[in-house]
Parts: structure tokens; sequence; C-alpha cells
């Protein structure tokens, strides 16, 4: 904050000059100086309540158990039961994102050229509703469904299929899957769908008339049009579903190996480790992996809203 | 020669394939809920009865547990009324350089994991505060800042806050008047849409109640679940619905602020 007054003084002091720069200075600093004061309690309050709790975990990811600075957590925490929870994560977050994706966009794509508001404003105060719906409830919702006694796996098995019968079950990686589908459909929706709307049909057209197939138009127009949306929501569901922890603990009770869970049952005291801060190593990868997937996002997304101003 | 017709010609319509993306999505979103709710009134022998419901009233797990959920809900609301507004506000009128700086702070609760917090609030708070549940309600207020700034944001993006501000300070109104009598009205979708979107939110949070070992709705919800599968789900069901209640009439709000208020005929 102090550079921010700072650089702002020195762009008045150079807009100024004269002789009584610096006399406009000082009330232009404190002037500044107000307009930031309206600031602090927030400052104050996201200090206290994320930036402590943040650098407090950062910070404990160095120190090792008799309080020296060191490595040792980070390492332990890339090996063995540790290494498995981070791919497991990393790879349920991007099993969960692929699926997500490839259907969110079908039904984008679909509802975007049905031409009919009806479905169109169905699907979005769907997605905005759904999108938010994750957690406990949801868990149970499913476990209603396709749990060993839901109604899907009951009614099927009345006809002579038991969902059952090959590797699929809820209460690990692939029902994780299937259940994160109920909030990254929706998801992919809200952040895609703009940018499926903002093809022009024109310029469909256009390229027809000039001699363009099918096949031709997506390859040179519509897929290069939708990669950095698609790319940048596929990034955003990675997070989604790379963070979550709710669902996954109750419907996997701790038992998959994901660094959420991980570290939950380290909090929770249901592991003990050699090195005591292990757990904050797993946290500090935890935001890195987030922090690099949202930034990419970010990017991408700032690189649609650009065309789609444009066009 | 035949005529070129008008644009439809090339209009892609869904064929078969699109249209049975569709359905499957309606069944998708749908089956779960409909399975969730005849499971919860269906009694073992095939029958239906309403008892699952009653277990649940009865609890006094689940009195004690919507108790602390809404004292948190309101806790939120109060900050969301009482510090994001206010600031979100300021921002606009007097510091719109600081506007990055605040933006990218709201929006850390998306780059660090919920769990990730627990574990630094358990770390860094003192004592106290990890004795009240009321520590819930702080963390629950900078959890949802990414959804109430942006939403806050928006609405004031959409009025000429200066103007309405110079002229209301012109005519001698103090700043408290200014923000309750003249700004507050004028964003007023903006706000119930926060505080719904945070009323949502703090109802529904998990992880940093369980982790803290707080009883609020939904871990109370979670513990149930391990030894009563139809009264867990009815109490999803009821506690989903309500949910999904207040997040429809804030996607409605939603559309409805499309209609904007322009102050002195400005476009």
């Amino acid at each position: 904050m102090t550079d921010l007054i700072q650089s702002h003084n020195e762009g008045a002091a150079t807009q100024s000059g004269g002789a009584n720069v610096s006399r406009r200075n000082k009330s232009n600093f404190r002037k500044v100086l107000f307009d930031y004061s309206g600031l602090i309690p927030f400052f104050i309050f996201s200090v206290i309540f994320i930036g402590l709790p943040t650098l407090s975990v950062v910070y404990l990811a160095f120190i090792g158990n008799s309080g020296e600075v060191t490595l040792a957590n980070i390492r332990v925490a890339l090996q063995a039961e540790y290494l498995t929870s981070l791919t497991g994560s990393l790879k349920l977050g991007f099993f969960s994102a692929l699926t997500g994706a490839i259907t969110g966009l079908a039904i984008s794509y679909a509802v975007a050229i049905s031409g009919k508001k009806k479905i169109q404003r169905v699907v979005s105060t769907a997605s905005g509703v759904f999108a938010n719906t994750g957690g406990v409830p949801l868990a149970f919702f499913f476990i209603a469904a396709v749990g060993n006694y839901g109604l899907v796996t009951v009614n099927l098995q009345k006809i002579g299929i038991d969902i059952y019968s090959g590797s699929f079950t809820l209460f690990g990686f692939s029902g994780l899957i299937l259940v994160y589908l109920y909030f990254q459909i929706p998801l992919m929706v809200i952040v895609t769908y703009p940018a499926i709307e903002g093809i022009r049909n024109e310029w469909r057209e256009a390229a027809i008339n000039l001699g363009a197939t099918k096949s031709m138009y997506w390859k040179y127009i519509g897929i290069p049009l939708l990669v950095p949306a698609v790319s940048g929501a596929f990034l955003l569901l990675f997070a989604n579903a790379f963070a979550a922890y709710a669902t996954a603990n109750v419907l996997t009770s701790g038992t998959l190996p994901l660094l959420p869970v991980q570290i939950g049952s380290l909090v929770n005291g249901n592991v003990i480790a050699d090195q005591s801060n292990v757990g904050m190593a797993m946290g500090l990868e935890m935001i890195i992996v987030v922090a690099i997937a949202m930034t990419g996002y970010t990017v991408l997304d700032r690189k649609t809203s650009k065309w789609r101003k444009s066009s | 020669m035949t005529k070129i017709k008008s644009g439809s010609t090339v209009t892609p319509k869904p064929g078969f394939g699109l249209n049975s993306v569709m359905i499957f999505g309606a069944l998708f979103f749908t089956i779960p809920i409909i399975s969730a709710f005849i499971f919860s009134v269906q009694v073992g022998d095939g029958s239906y009865s309403v008892f699952a419901y009653m277990r649940m009233l009865q609890d006094p797990g689940l009195a004690s547990s919507l108790w602390l959920s809404t004292r948190l809900a309101l806790m939120t609301v109060a900050i969301v009324l009482l510090l994001m507004v206010p600031t979100v506000t300021w921002l606009h009128i007097r510091a719109q350089r600081a506007k990055r700086v605040v933006e990218f702070i709201t929006l850390l609760p998306l780059i660090i994991p919920p769990v990730v917090t627990a574990l630094g609030i358990l770390n860094s708070m003192p004592g106290f505060l990890l004795n009240t549940p009321y520590l819930l309600g702080f963390v629950y207020g900078v959890l949802t800042m990414p959804y109430t700034y942006r939403s806050l944001d928006t609405g004031l993006n959409a009025i000429d806050v200066r103007t309405l501000v110079d002229a209301a300070r012109g005519l001698g109104a103090s700043w408290r008047q200014v923000l309750s009598g003249i700004i507050a009205p004028n964003i007023k979708s903006a706000i119930f849409g926060a505080v719904f979107l945070a009323v949502a939110l703090v109802l529904g949070e998990f992880v940093v109640a369980s982790l803290l070992l707080w009883d609020t709705l939904p871990s109370w919800m979670a513990i149930v679940g391990q030894a009563d599968a139809e009264g867990a789900v009815a109490v999803s069901v009821l506690s989903l619905l309500f949910v999904w209640i207040l997040l429809m009439v804030l996607s409605l709000l939603d559309r409805r602020r499309k209609v904007r208020v322009n102050v002195g005929g400005m476009a």
C-alpha cells in the first residue's frame, strides 16, 4: 500500500511542477491517505482471517520438528503415501475436469443452437443453482440414487443390470468423478456459454460462402475461437475438483488417498506423521497447484473476453 | 441461378446427438433429486411414510446445529452489510486506485483451498477465538468475499456513484446518510444478491466447520449419515431445497438487475 501511495505521489509531483510543488504534494498526500483510510477495516479484517492463516501454513511448511528451518517437510510430502495423495488429487482433478468439460461443452452448445429461449433460461438458472451445490447433501443425494441400496441401483438390478458388477463404486475414485459432474457440468456451462453464444452466425456463413466445408470451418474458425475459453474453463474445473473436500470426505470416509482428505485426517489427529509439519507442506502444495491453475484461467479468460468485445 | 436463402441455410440445428445430450443432462440432474426424495420416504417393506423426517425433526442435534448455522449466517450477513458494502462503495468513490489490490484479496479464498484455510486458522488463531464458534462467522465473512465483492461491484458499476455522492454531500448529507439513504437503496438488488449468496454458502459449508469441530448443520448431517442413511437423506432434501430456493430467487434477481439505474441521463 505504501508503494501505491508513493508512486501516486511521484506522479503528482511531476505533473504539478512550479514553486508550490511541495505544498501541493503535502495536501495531495493527505488526500490519498484519507482515501485509503476508508479501506483500513477491510485490510485489517483480511490480514487477520486470511493473511495470517495462509502465511502460517507457508511459514510452518519450512519449519522442522525442533524449530529449525528445513526442506524436510516438503521432501516427506513428496514421498510414499503423501506423494500418492498428491497424484491422486491431480488425477481426480484432471479426470473430473475432462468429463465435466466435455459434457458441459456439449450441453452448452446444444442449448445455444437450440434457439429456444425457454430452455436457455431454464439452463442458465439451473446452472447457477447446481454449480453452487456441493458438499454433504450432494453426497447423500447420490447415495440415495446409486449407492448400494440406491433407487437407481435397485431398479436397474430388477431389469438385470448390476452397476456394481464392474469396477464402479460410488465410494471410490469413479464415484467421485460421477458426483463431481453434478457441479462441474453447470460450472462449465456458466463459463463457456457466453463464448459459444458469442460466435456469430455470420462468421459461419461467410466461411461457407467462401467455400469452406463444415470441418474446415471448425478447424480454422470455430475451434481456434473456443480454445482459450474451453482451456480456461478446464483449468477452473480442475482447481475446483482438486480442492474439493466435503463430498469426498463423506463418500469415502477419508479412505481415498487425496490431498485434502489427507490434510483433514492430519488435522483431526487420525494420522500421526513423523514430520509434524508435513500437513503444512501439503497445504502449500495445494496452494501452489490451485494458484497455477487459477492464474492460467485468468489469463485465458482475459483473452476470451478480448475477442468477444472486439466482435 | 437459384436465389440464396437468407441466413437460415447454414444455421446449425441440434441433431439427434445434441438432443440426446440435453435429455441426458436433464436426467442426470433430476434423478438424484427424485431418488433422494423417494429414498427418504420409503420404508423397508415398500410403503411410504414421513417417519424419517419426523425422526430427524425430533433429534435435538438438528435444532442445535440449525441454530448455530443460523447465527453464523446472520453474522456473515452483518459482515457483508457493515464491512463489505462500505468498503466496496468507498472503493468506487474515493479509492479507485486500490481496486486491483482489494479485488485480488477478495479472490484469495478461491486460490487457498478451504482445507488449507482451516489448517492455517488452527495454527494462527489465539485460543480464545478457537474456543468460540463465532470464529467461524469471521472465516465465513472471508470465504464469501469472492462472491459478495463481485455482486456489490457489479451493482455499483451500474449506477453513477460519484454523481450521487457529490450531490448528496453538496446538499449537506453526512457519510452515514449517503451510505444508508443514497447508495444502499440504489444497489438494493446487489446487496440482496450478496446476502443470499452468503447465506447459501454458510448453510452448506462443511470443511472449516468440521475441521474446527463445530456441529453446524452440514457437519451434524455428516455425523447422522454414518448411522442413519434415510435420516441424513431427509435432512439433505430439506437443506438443499432451502438453499436452492435462495439461489433461484438470486438468479431471478440477477436477471432483473439488467434494468439499470442511470443518473443524469448518462448512457
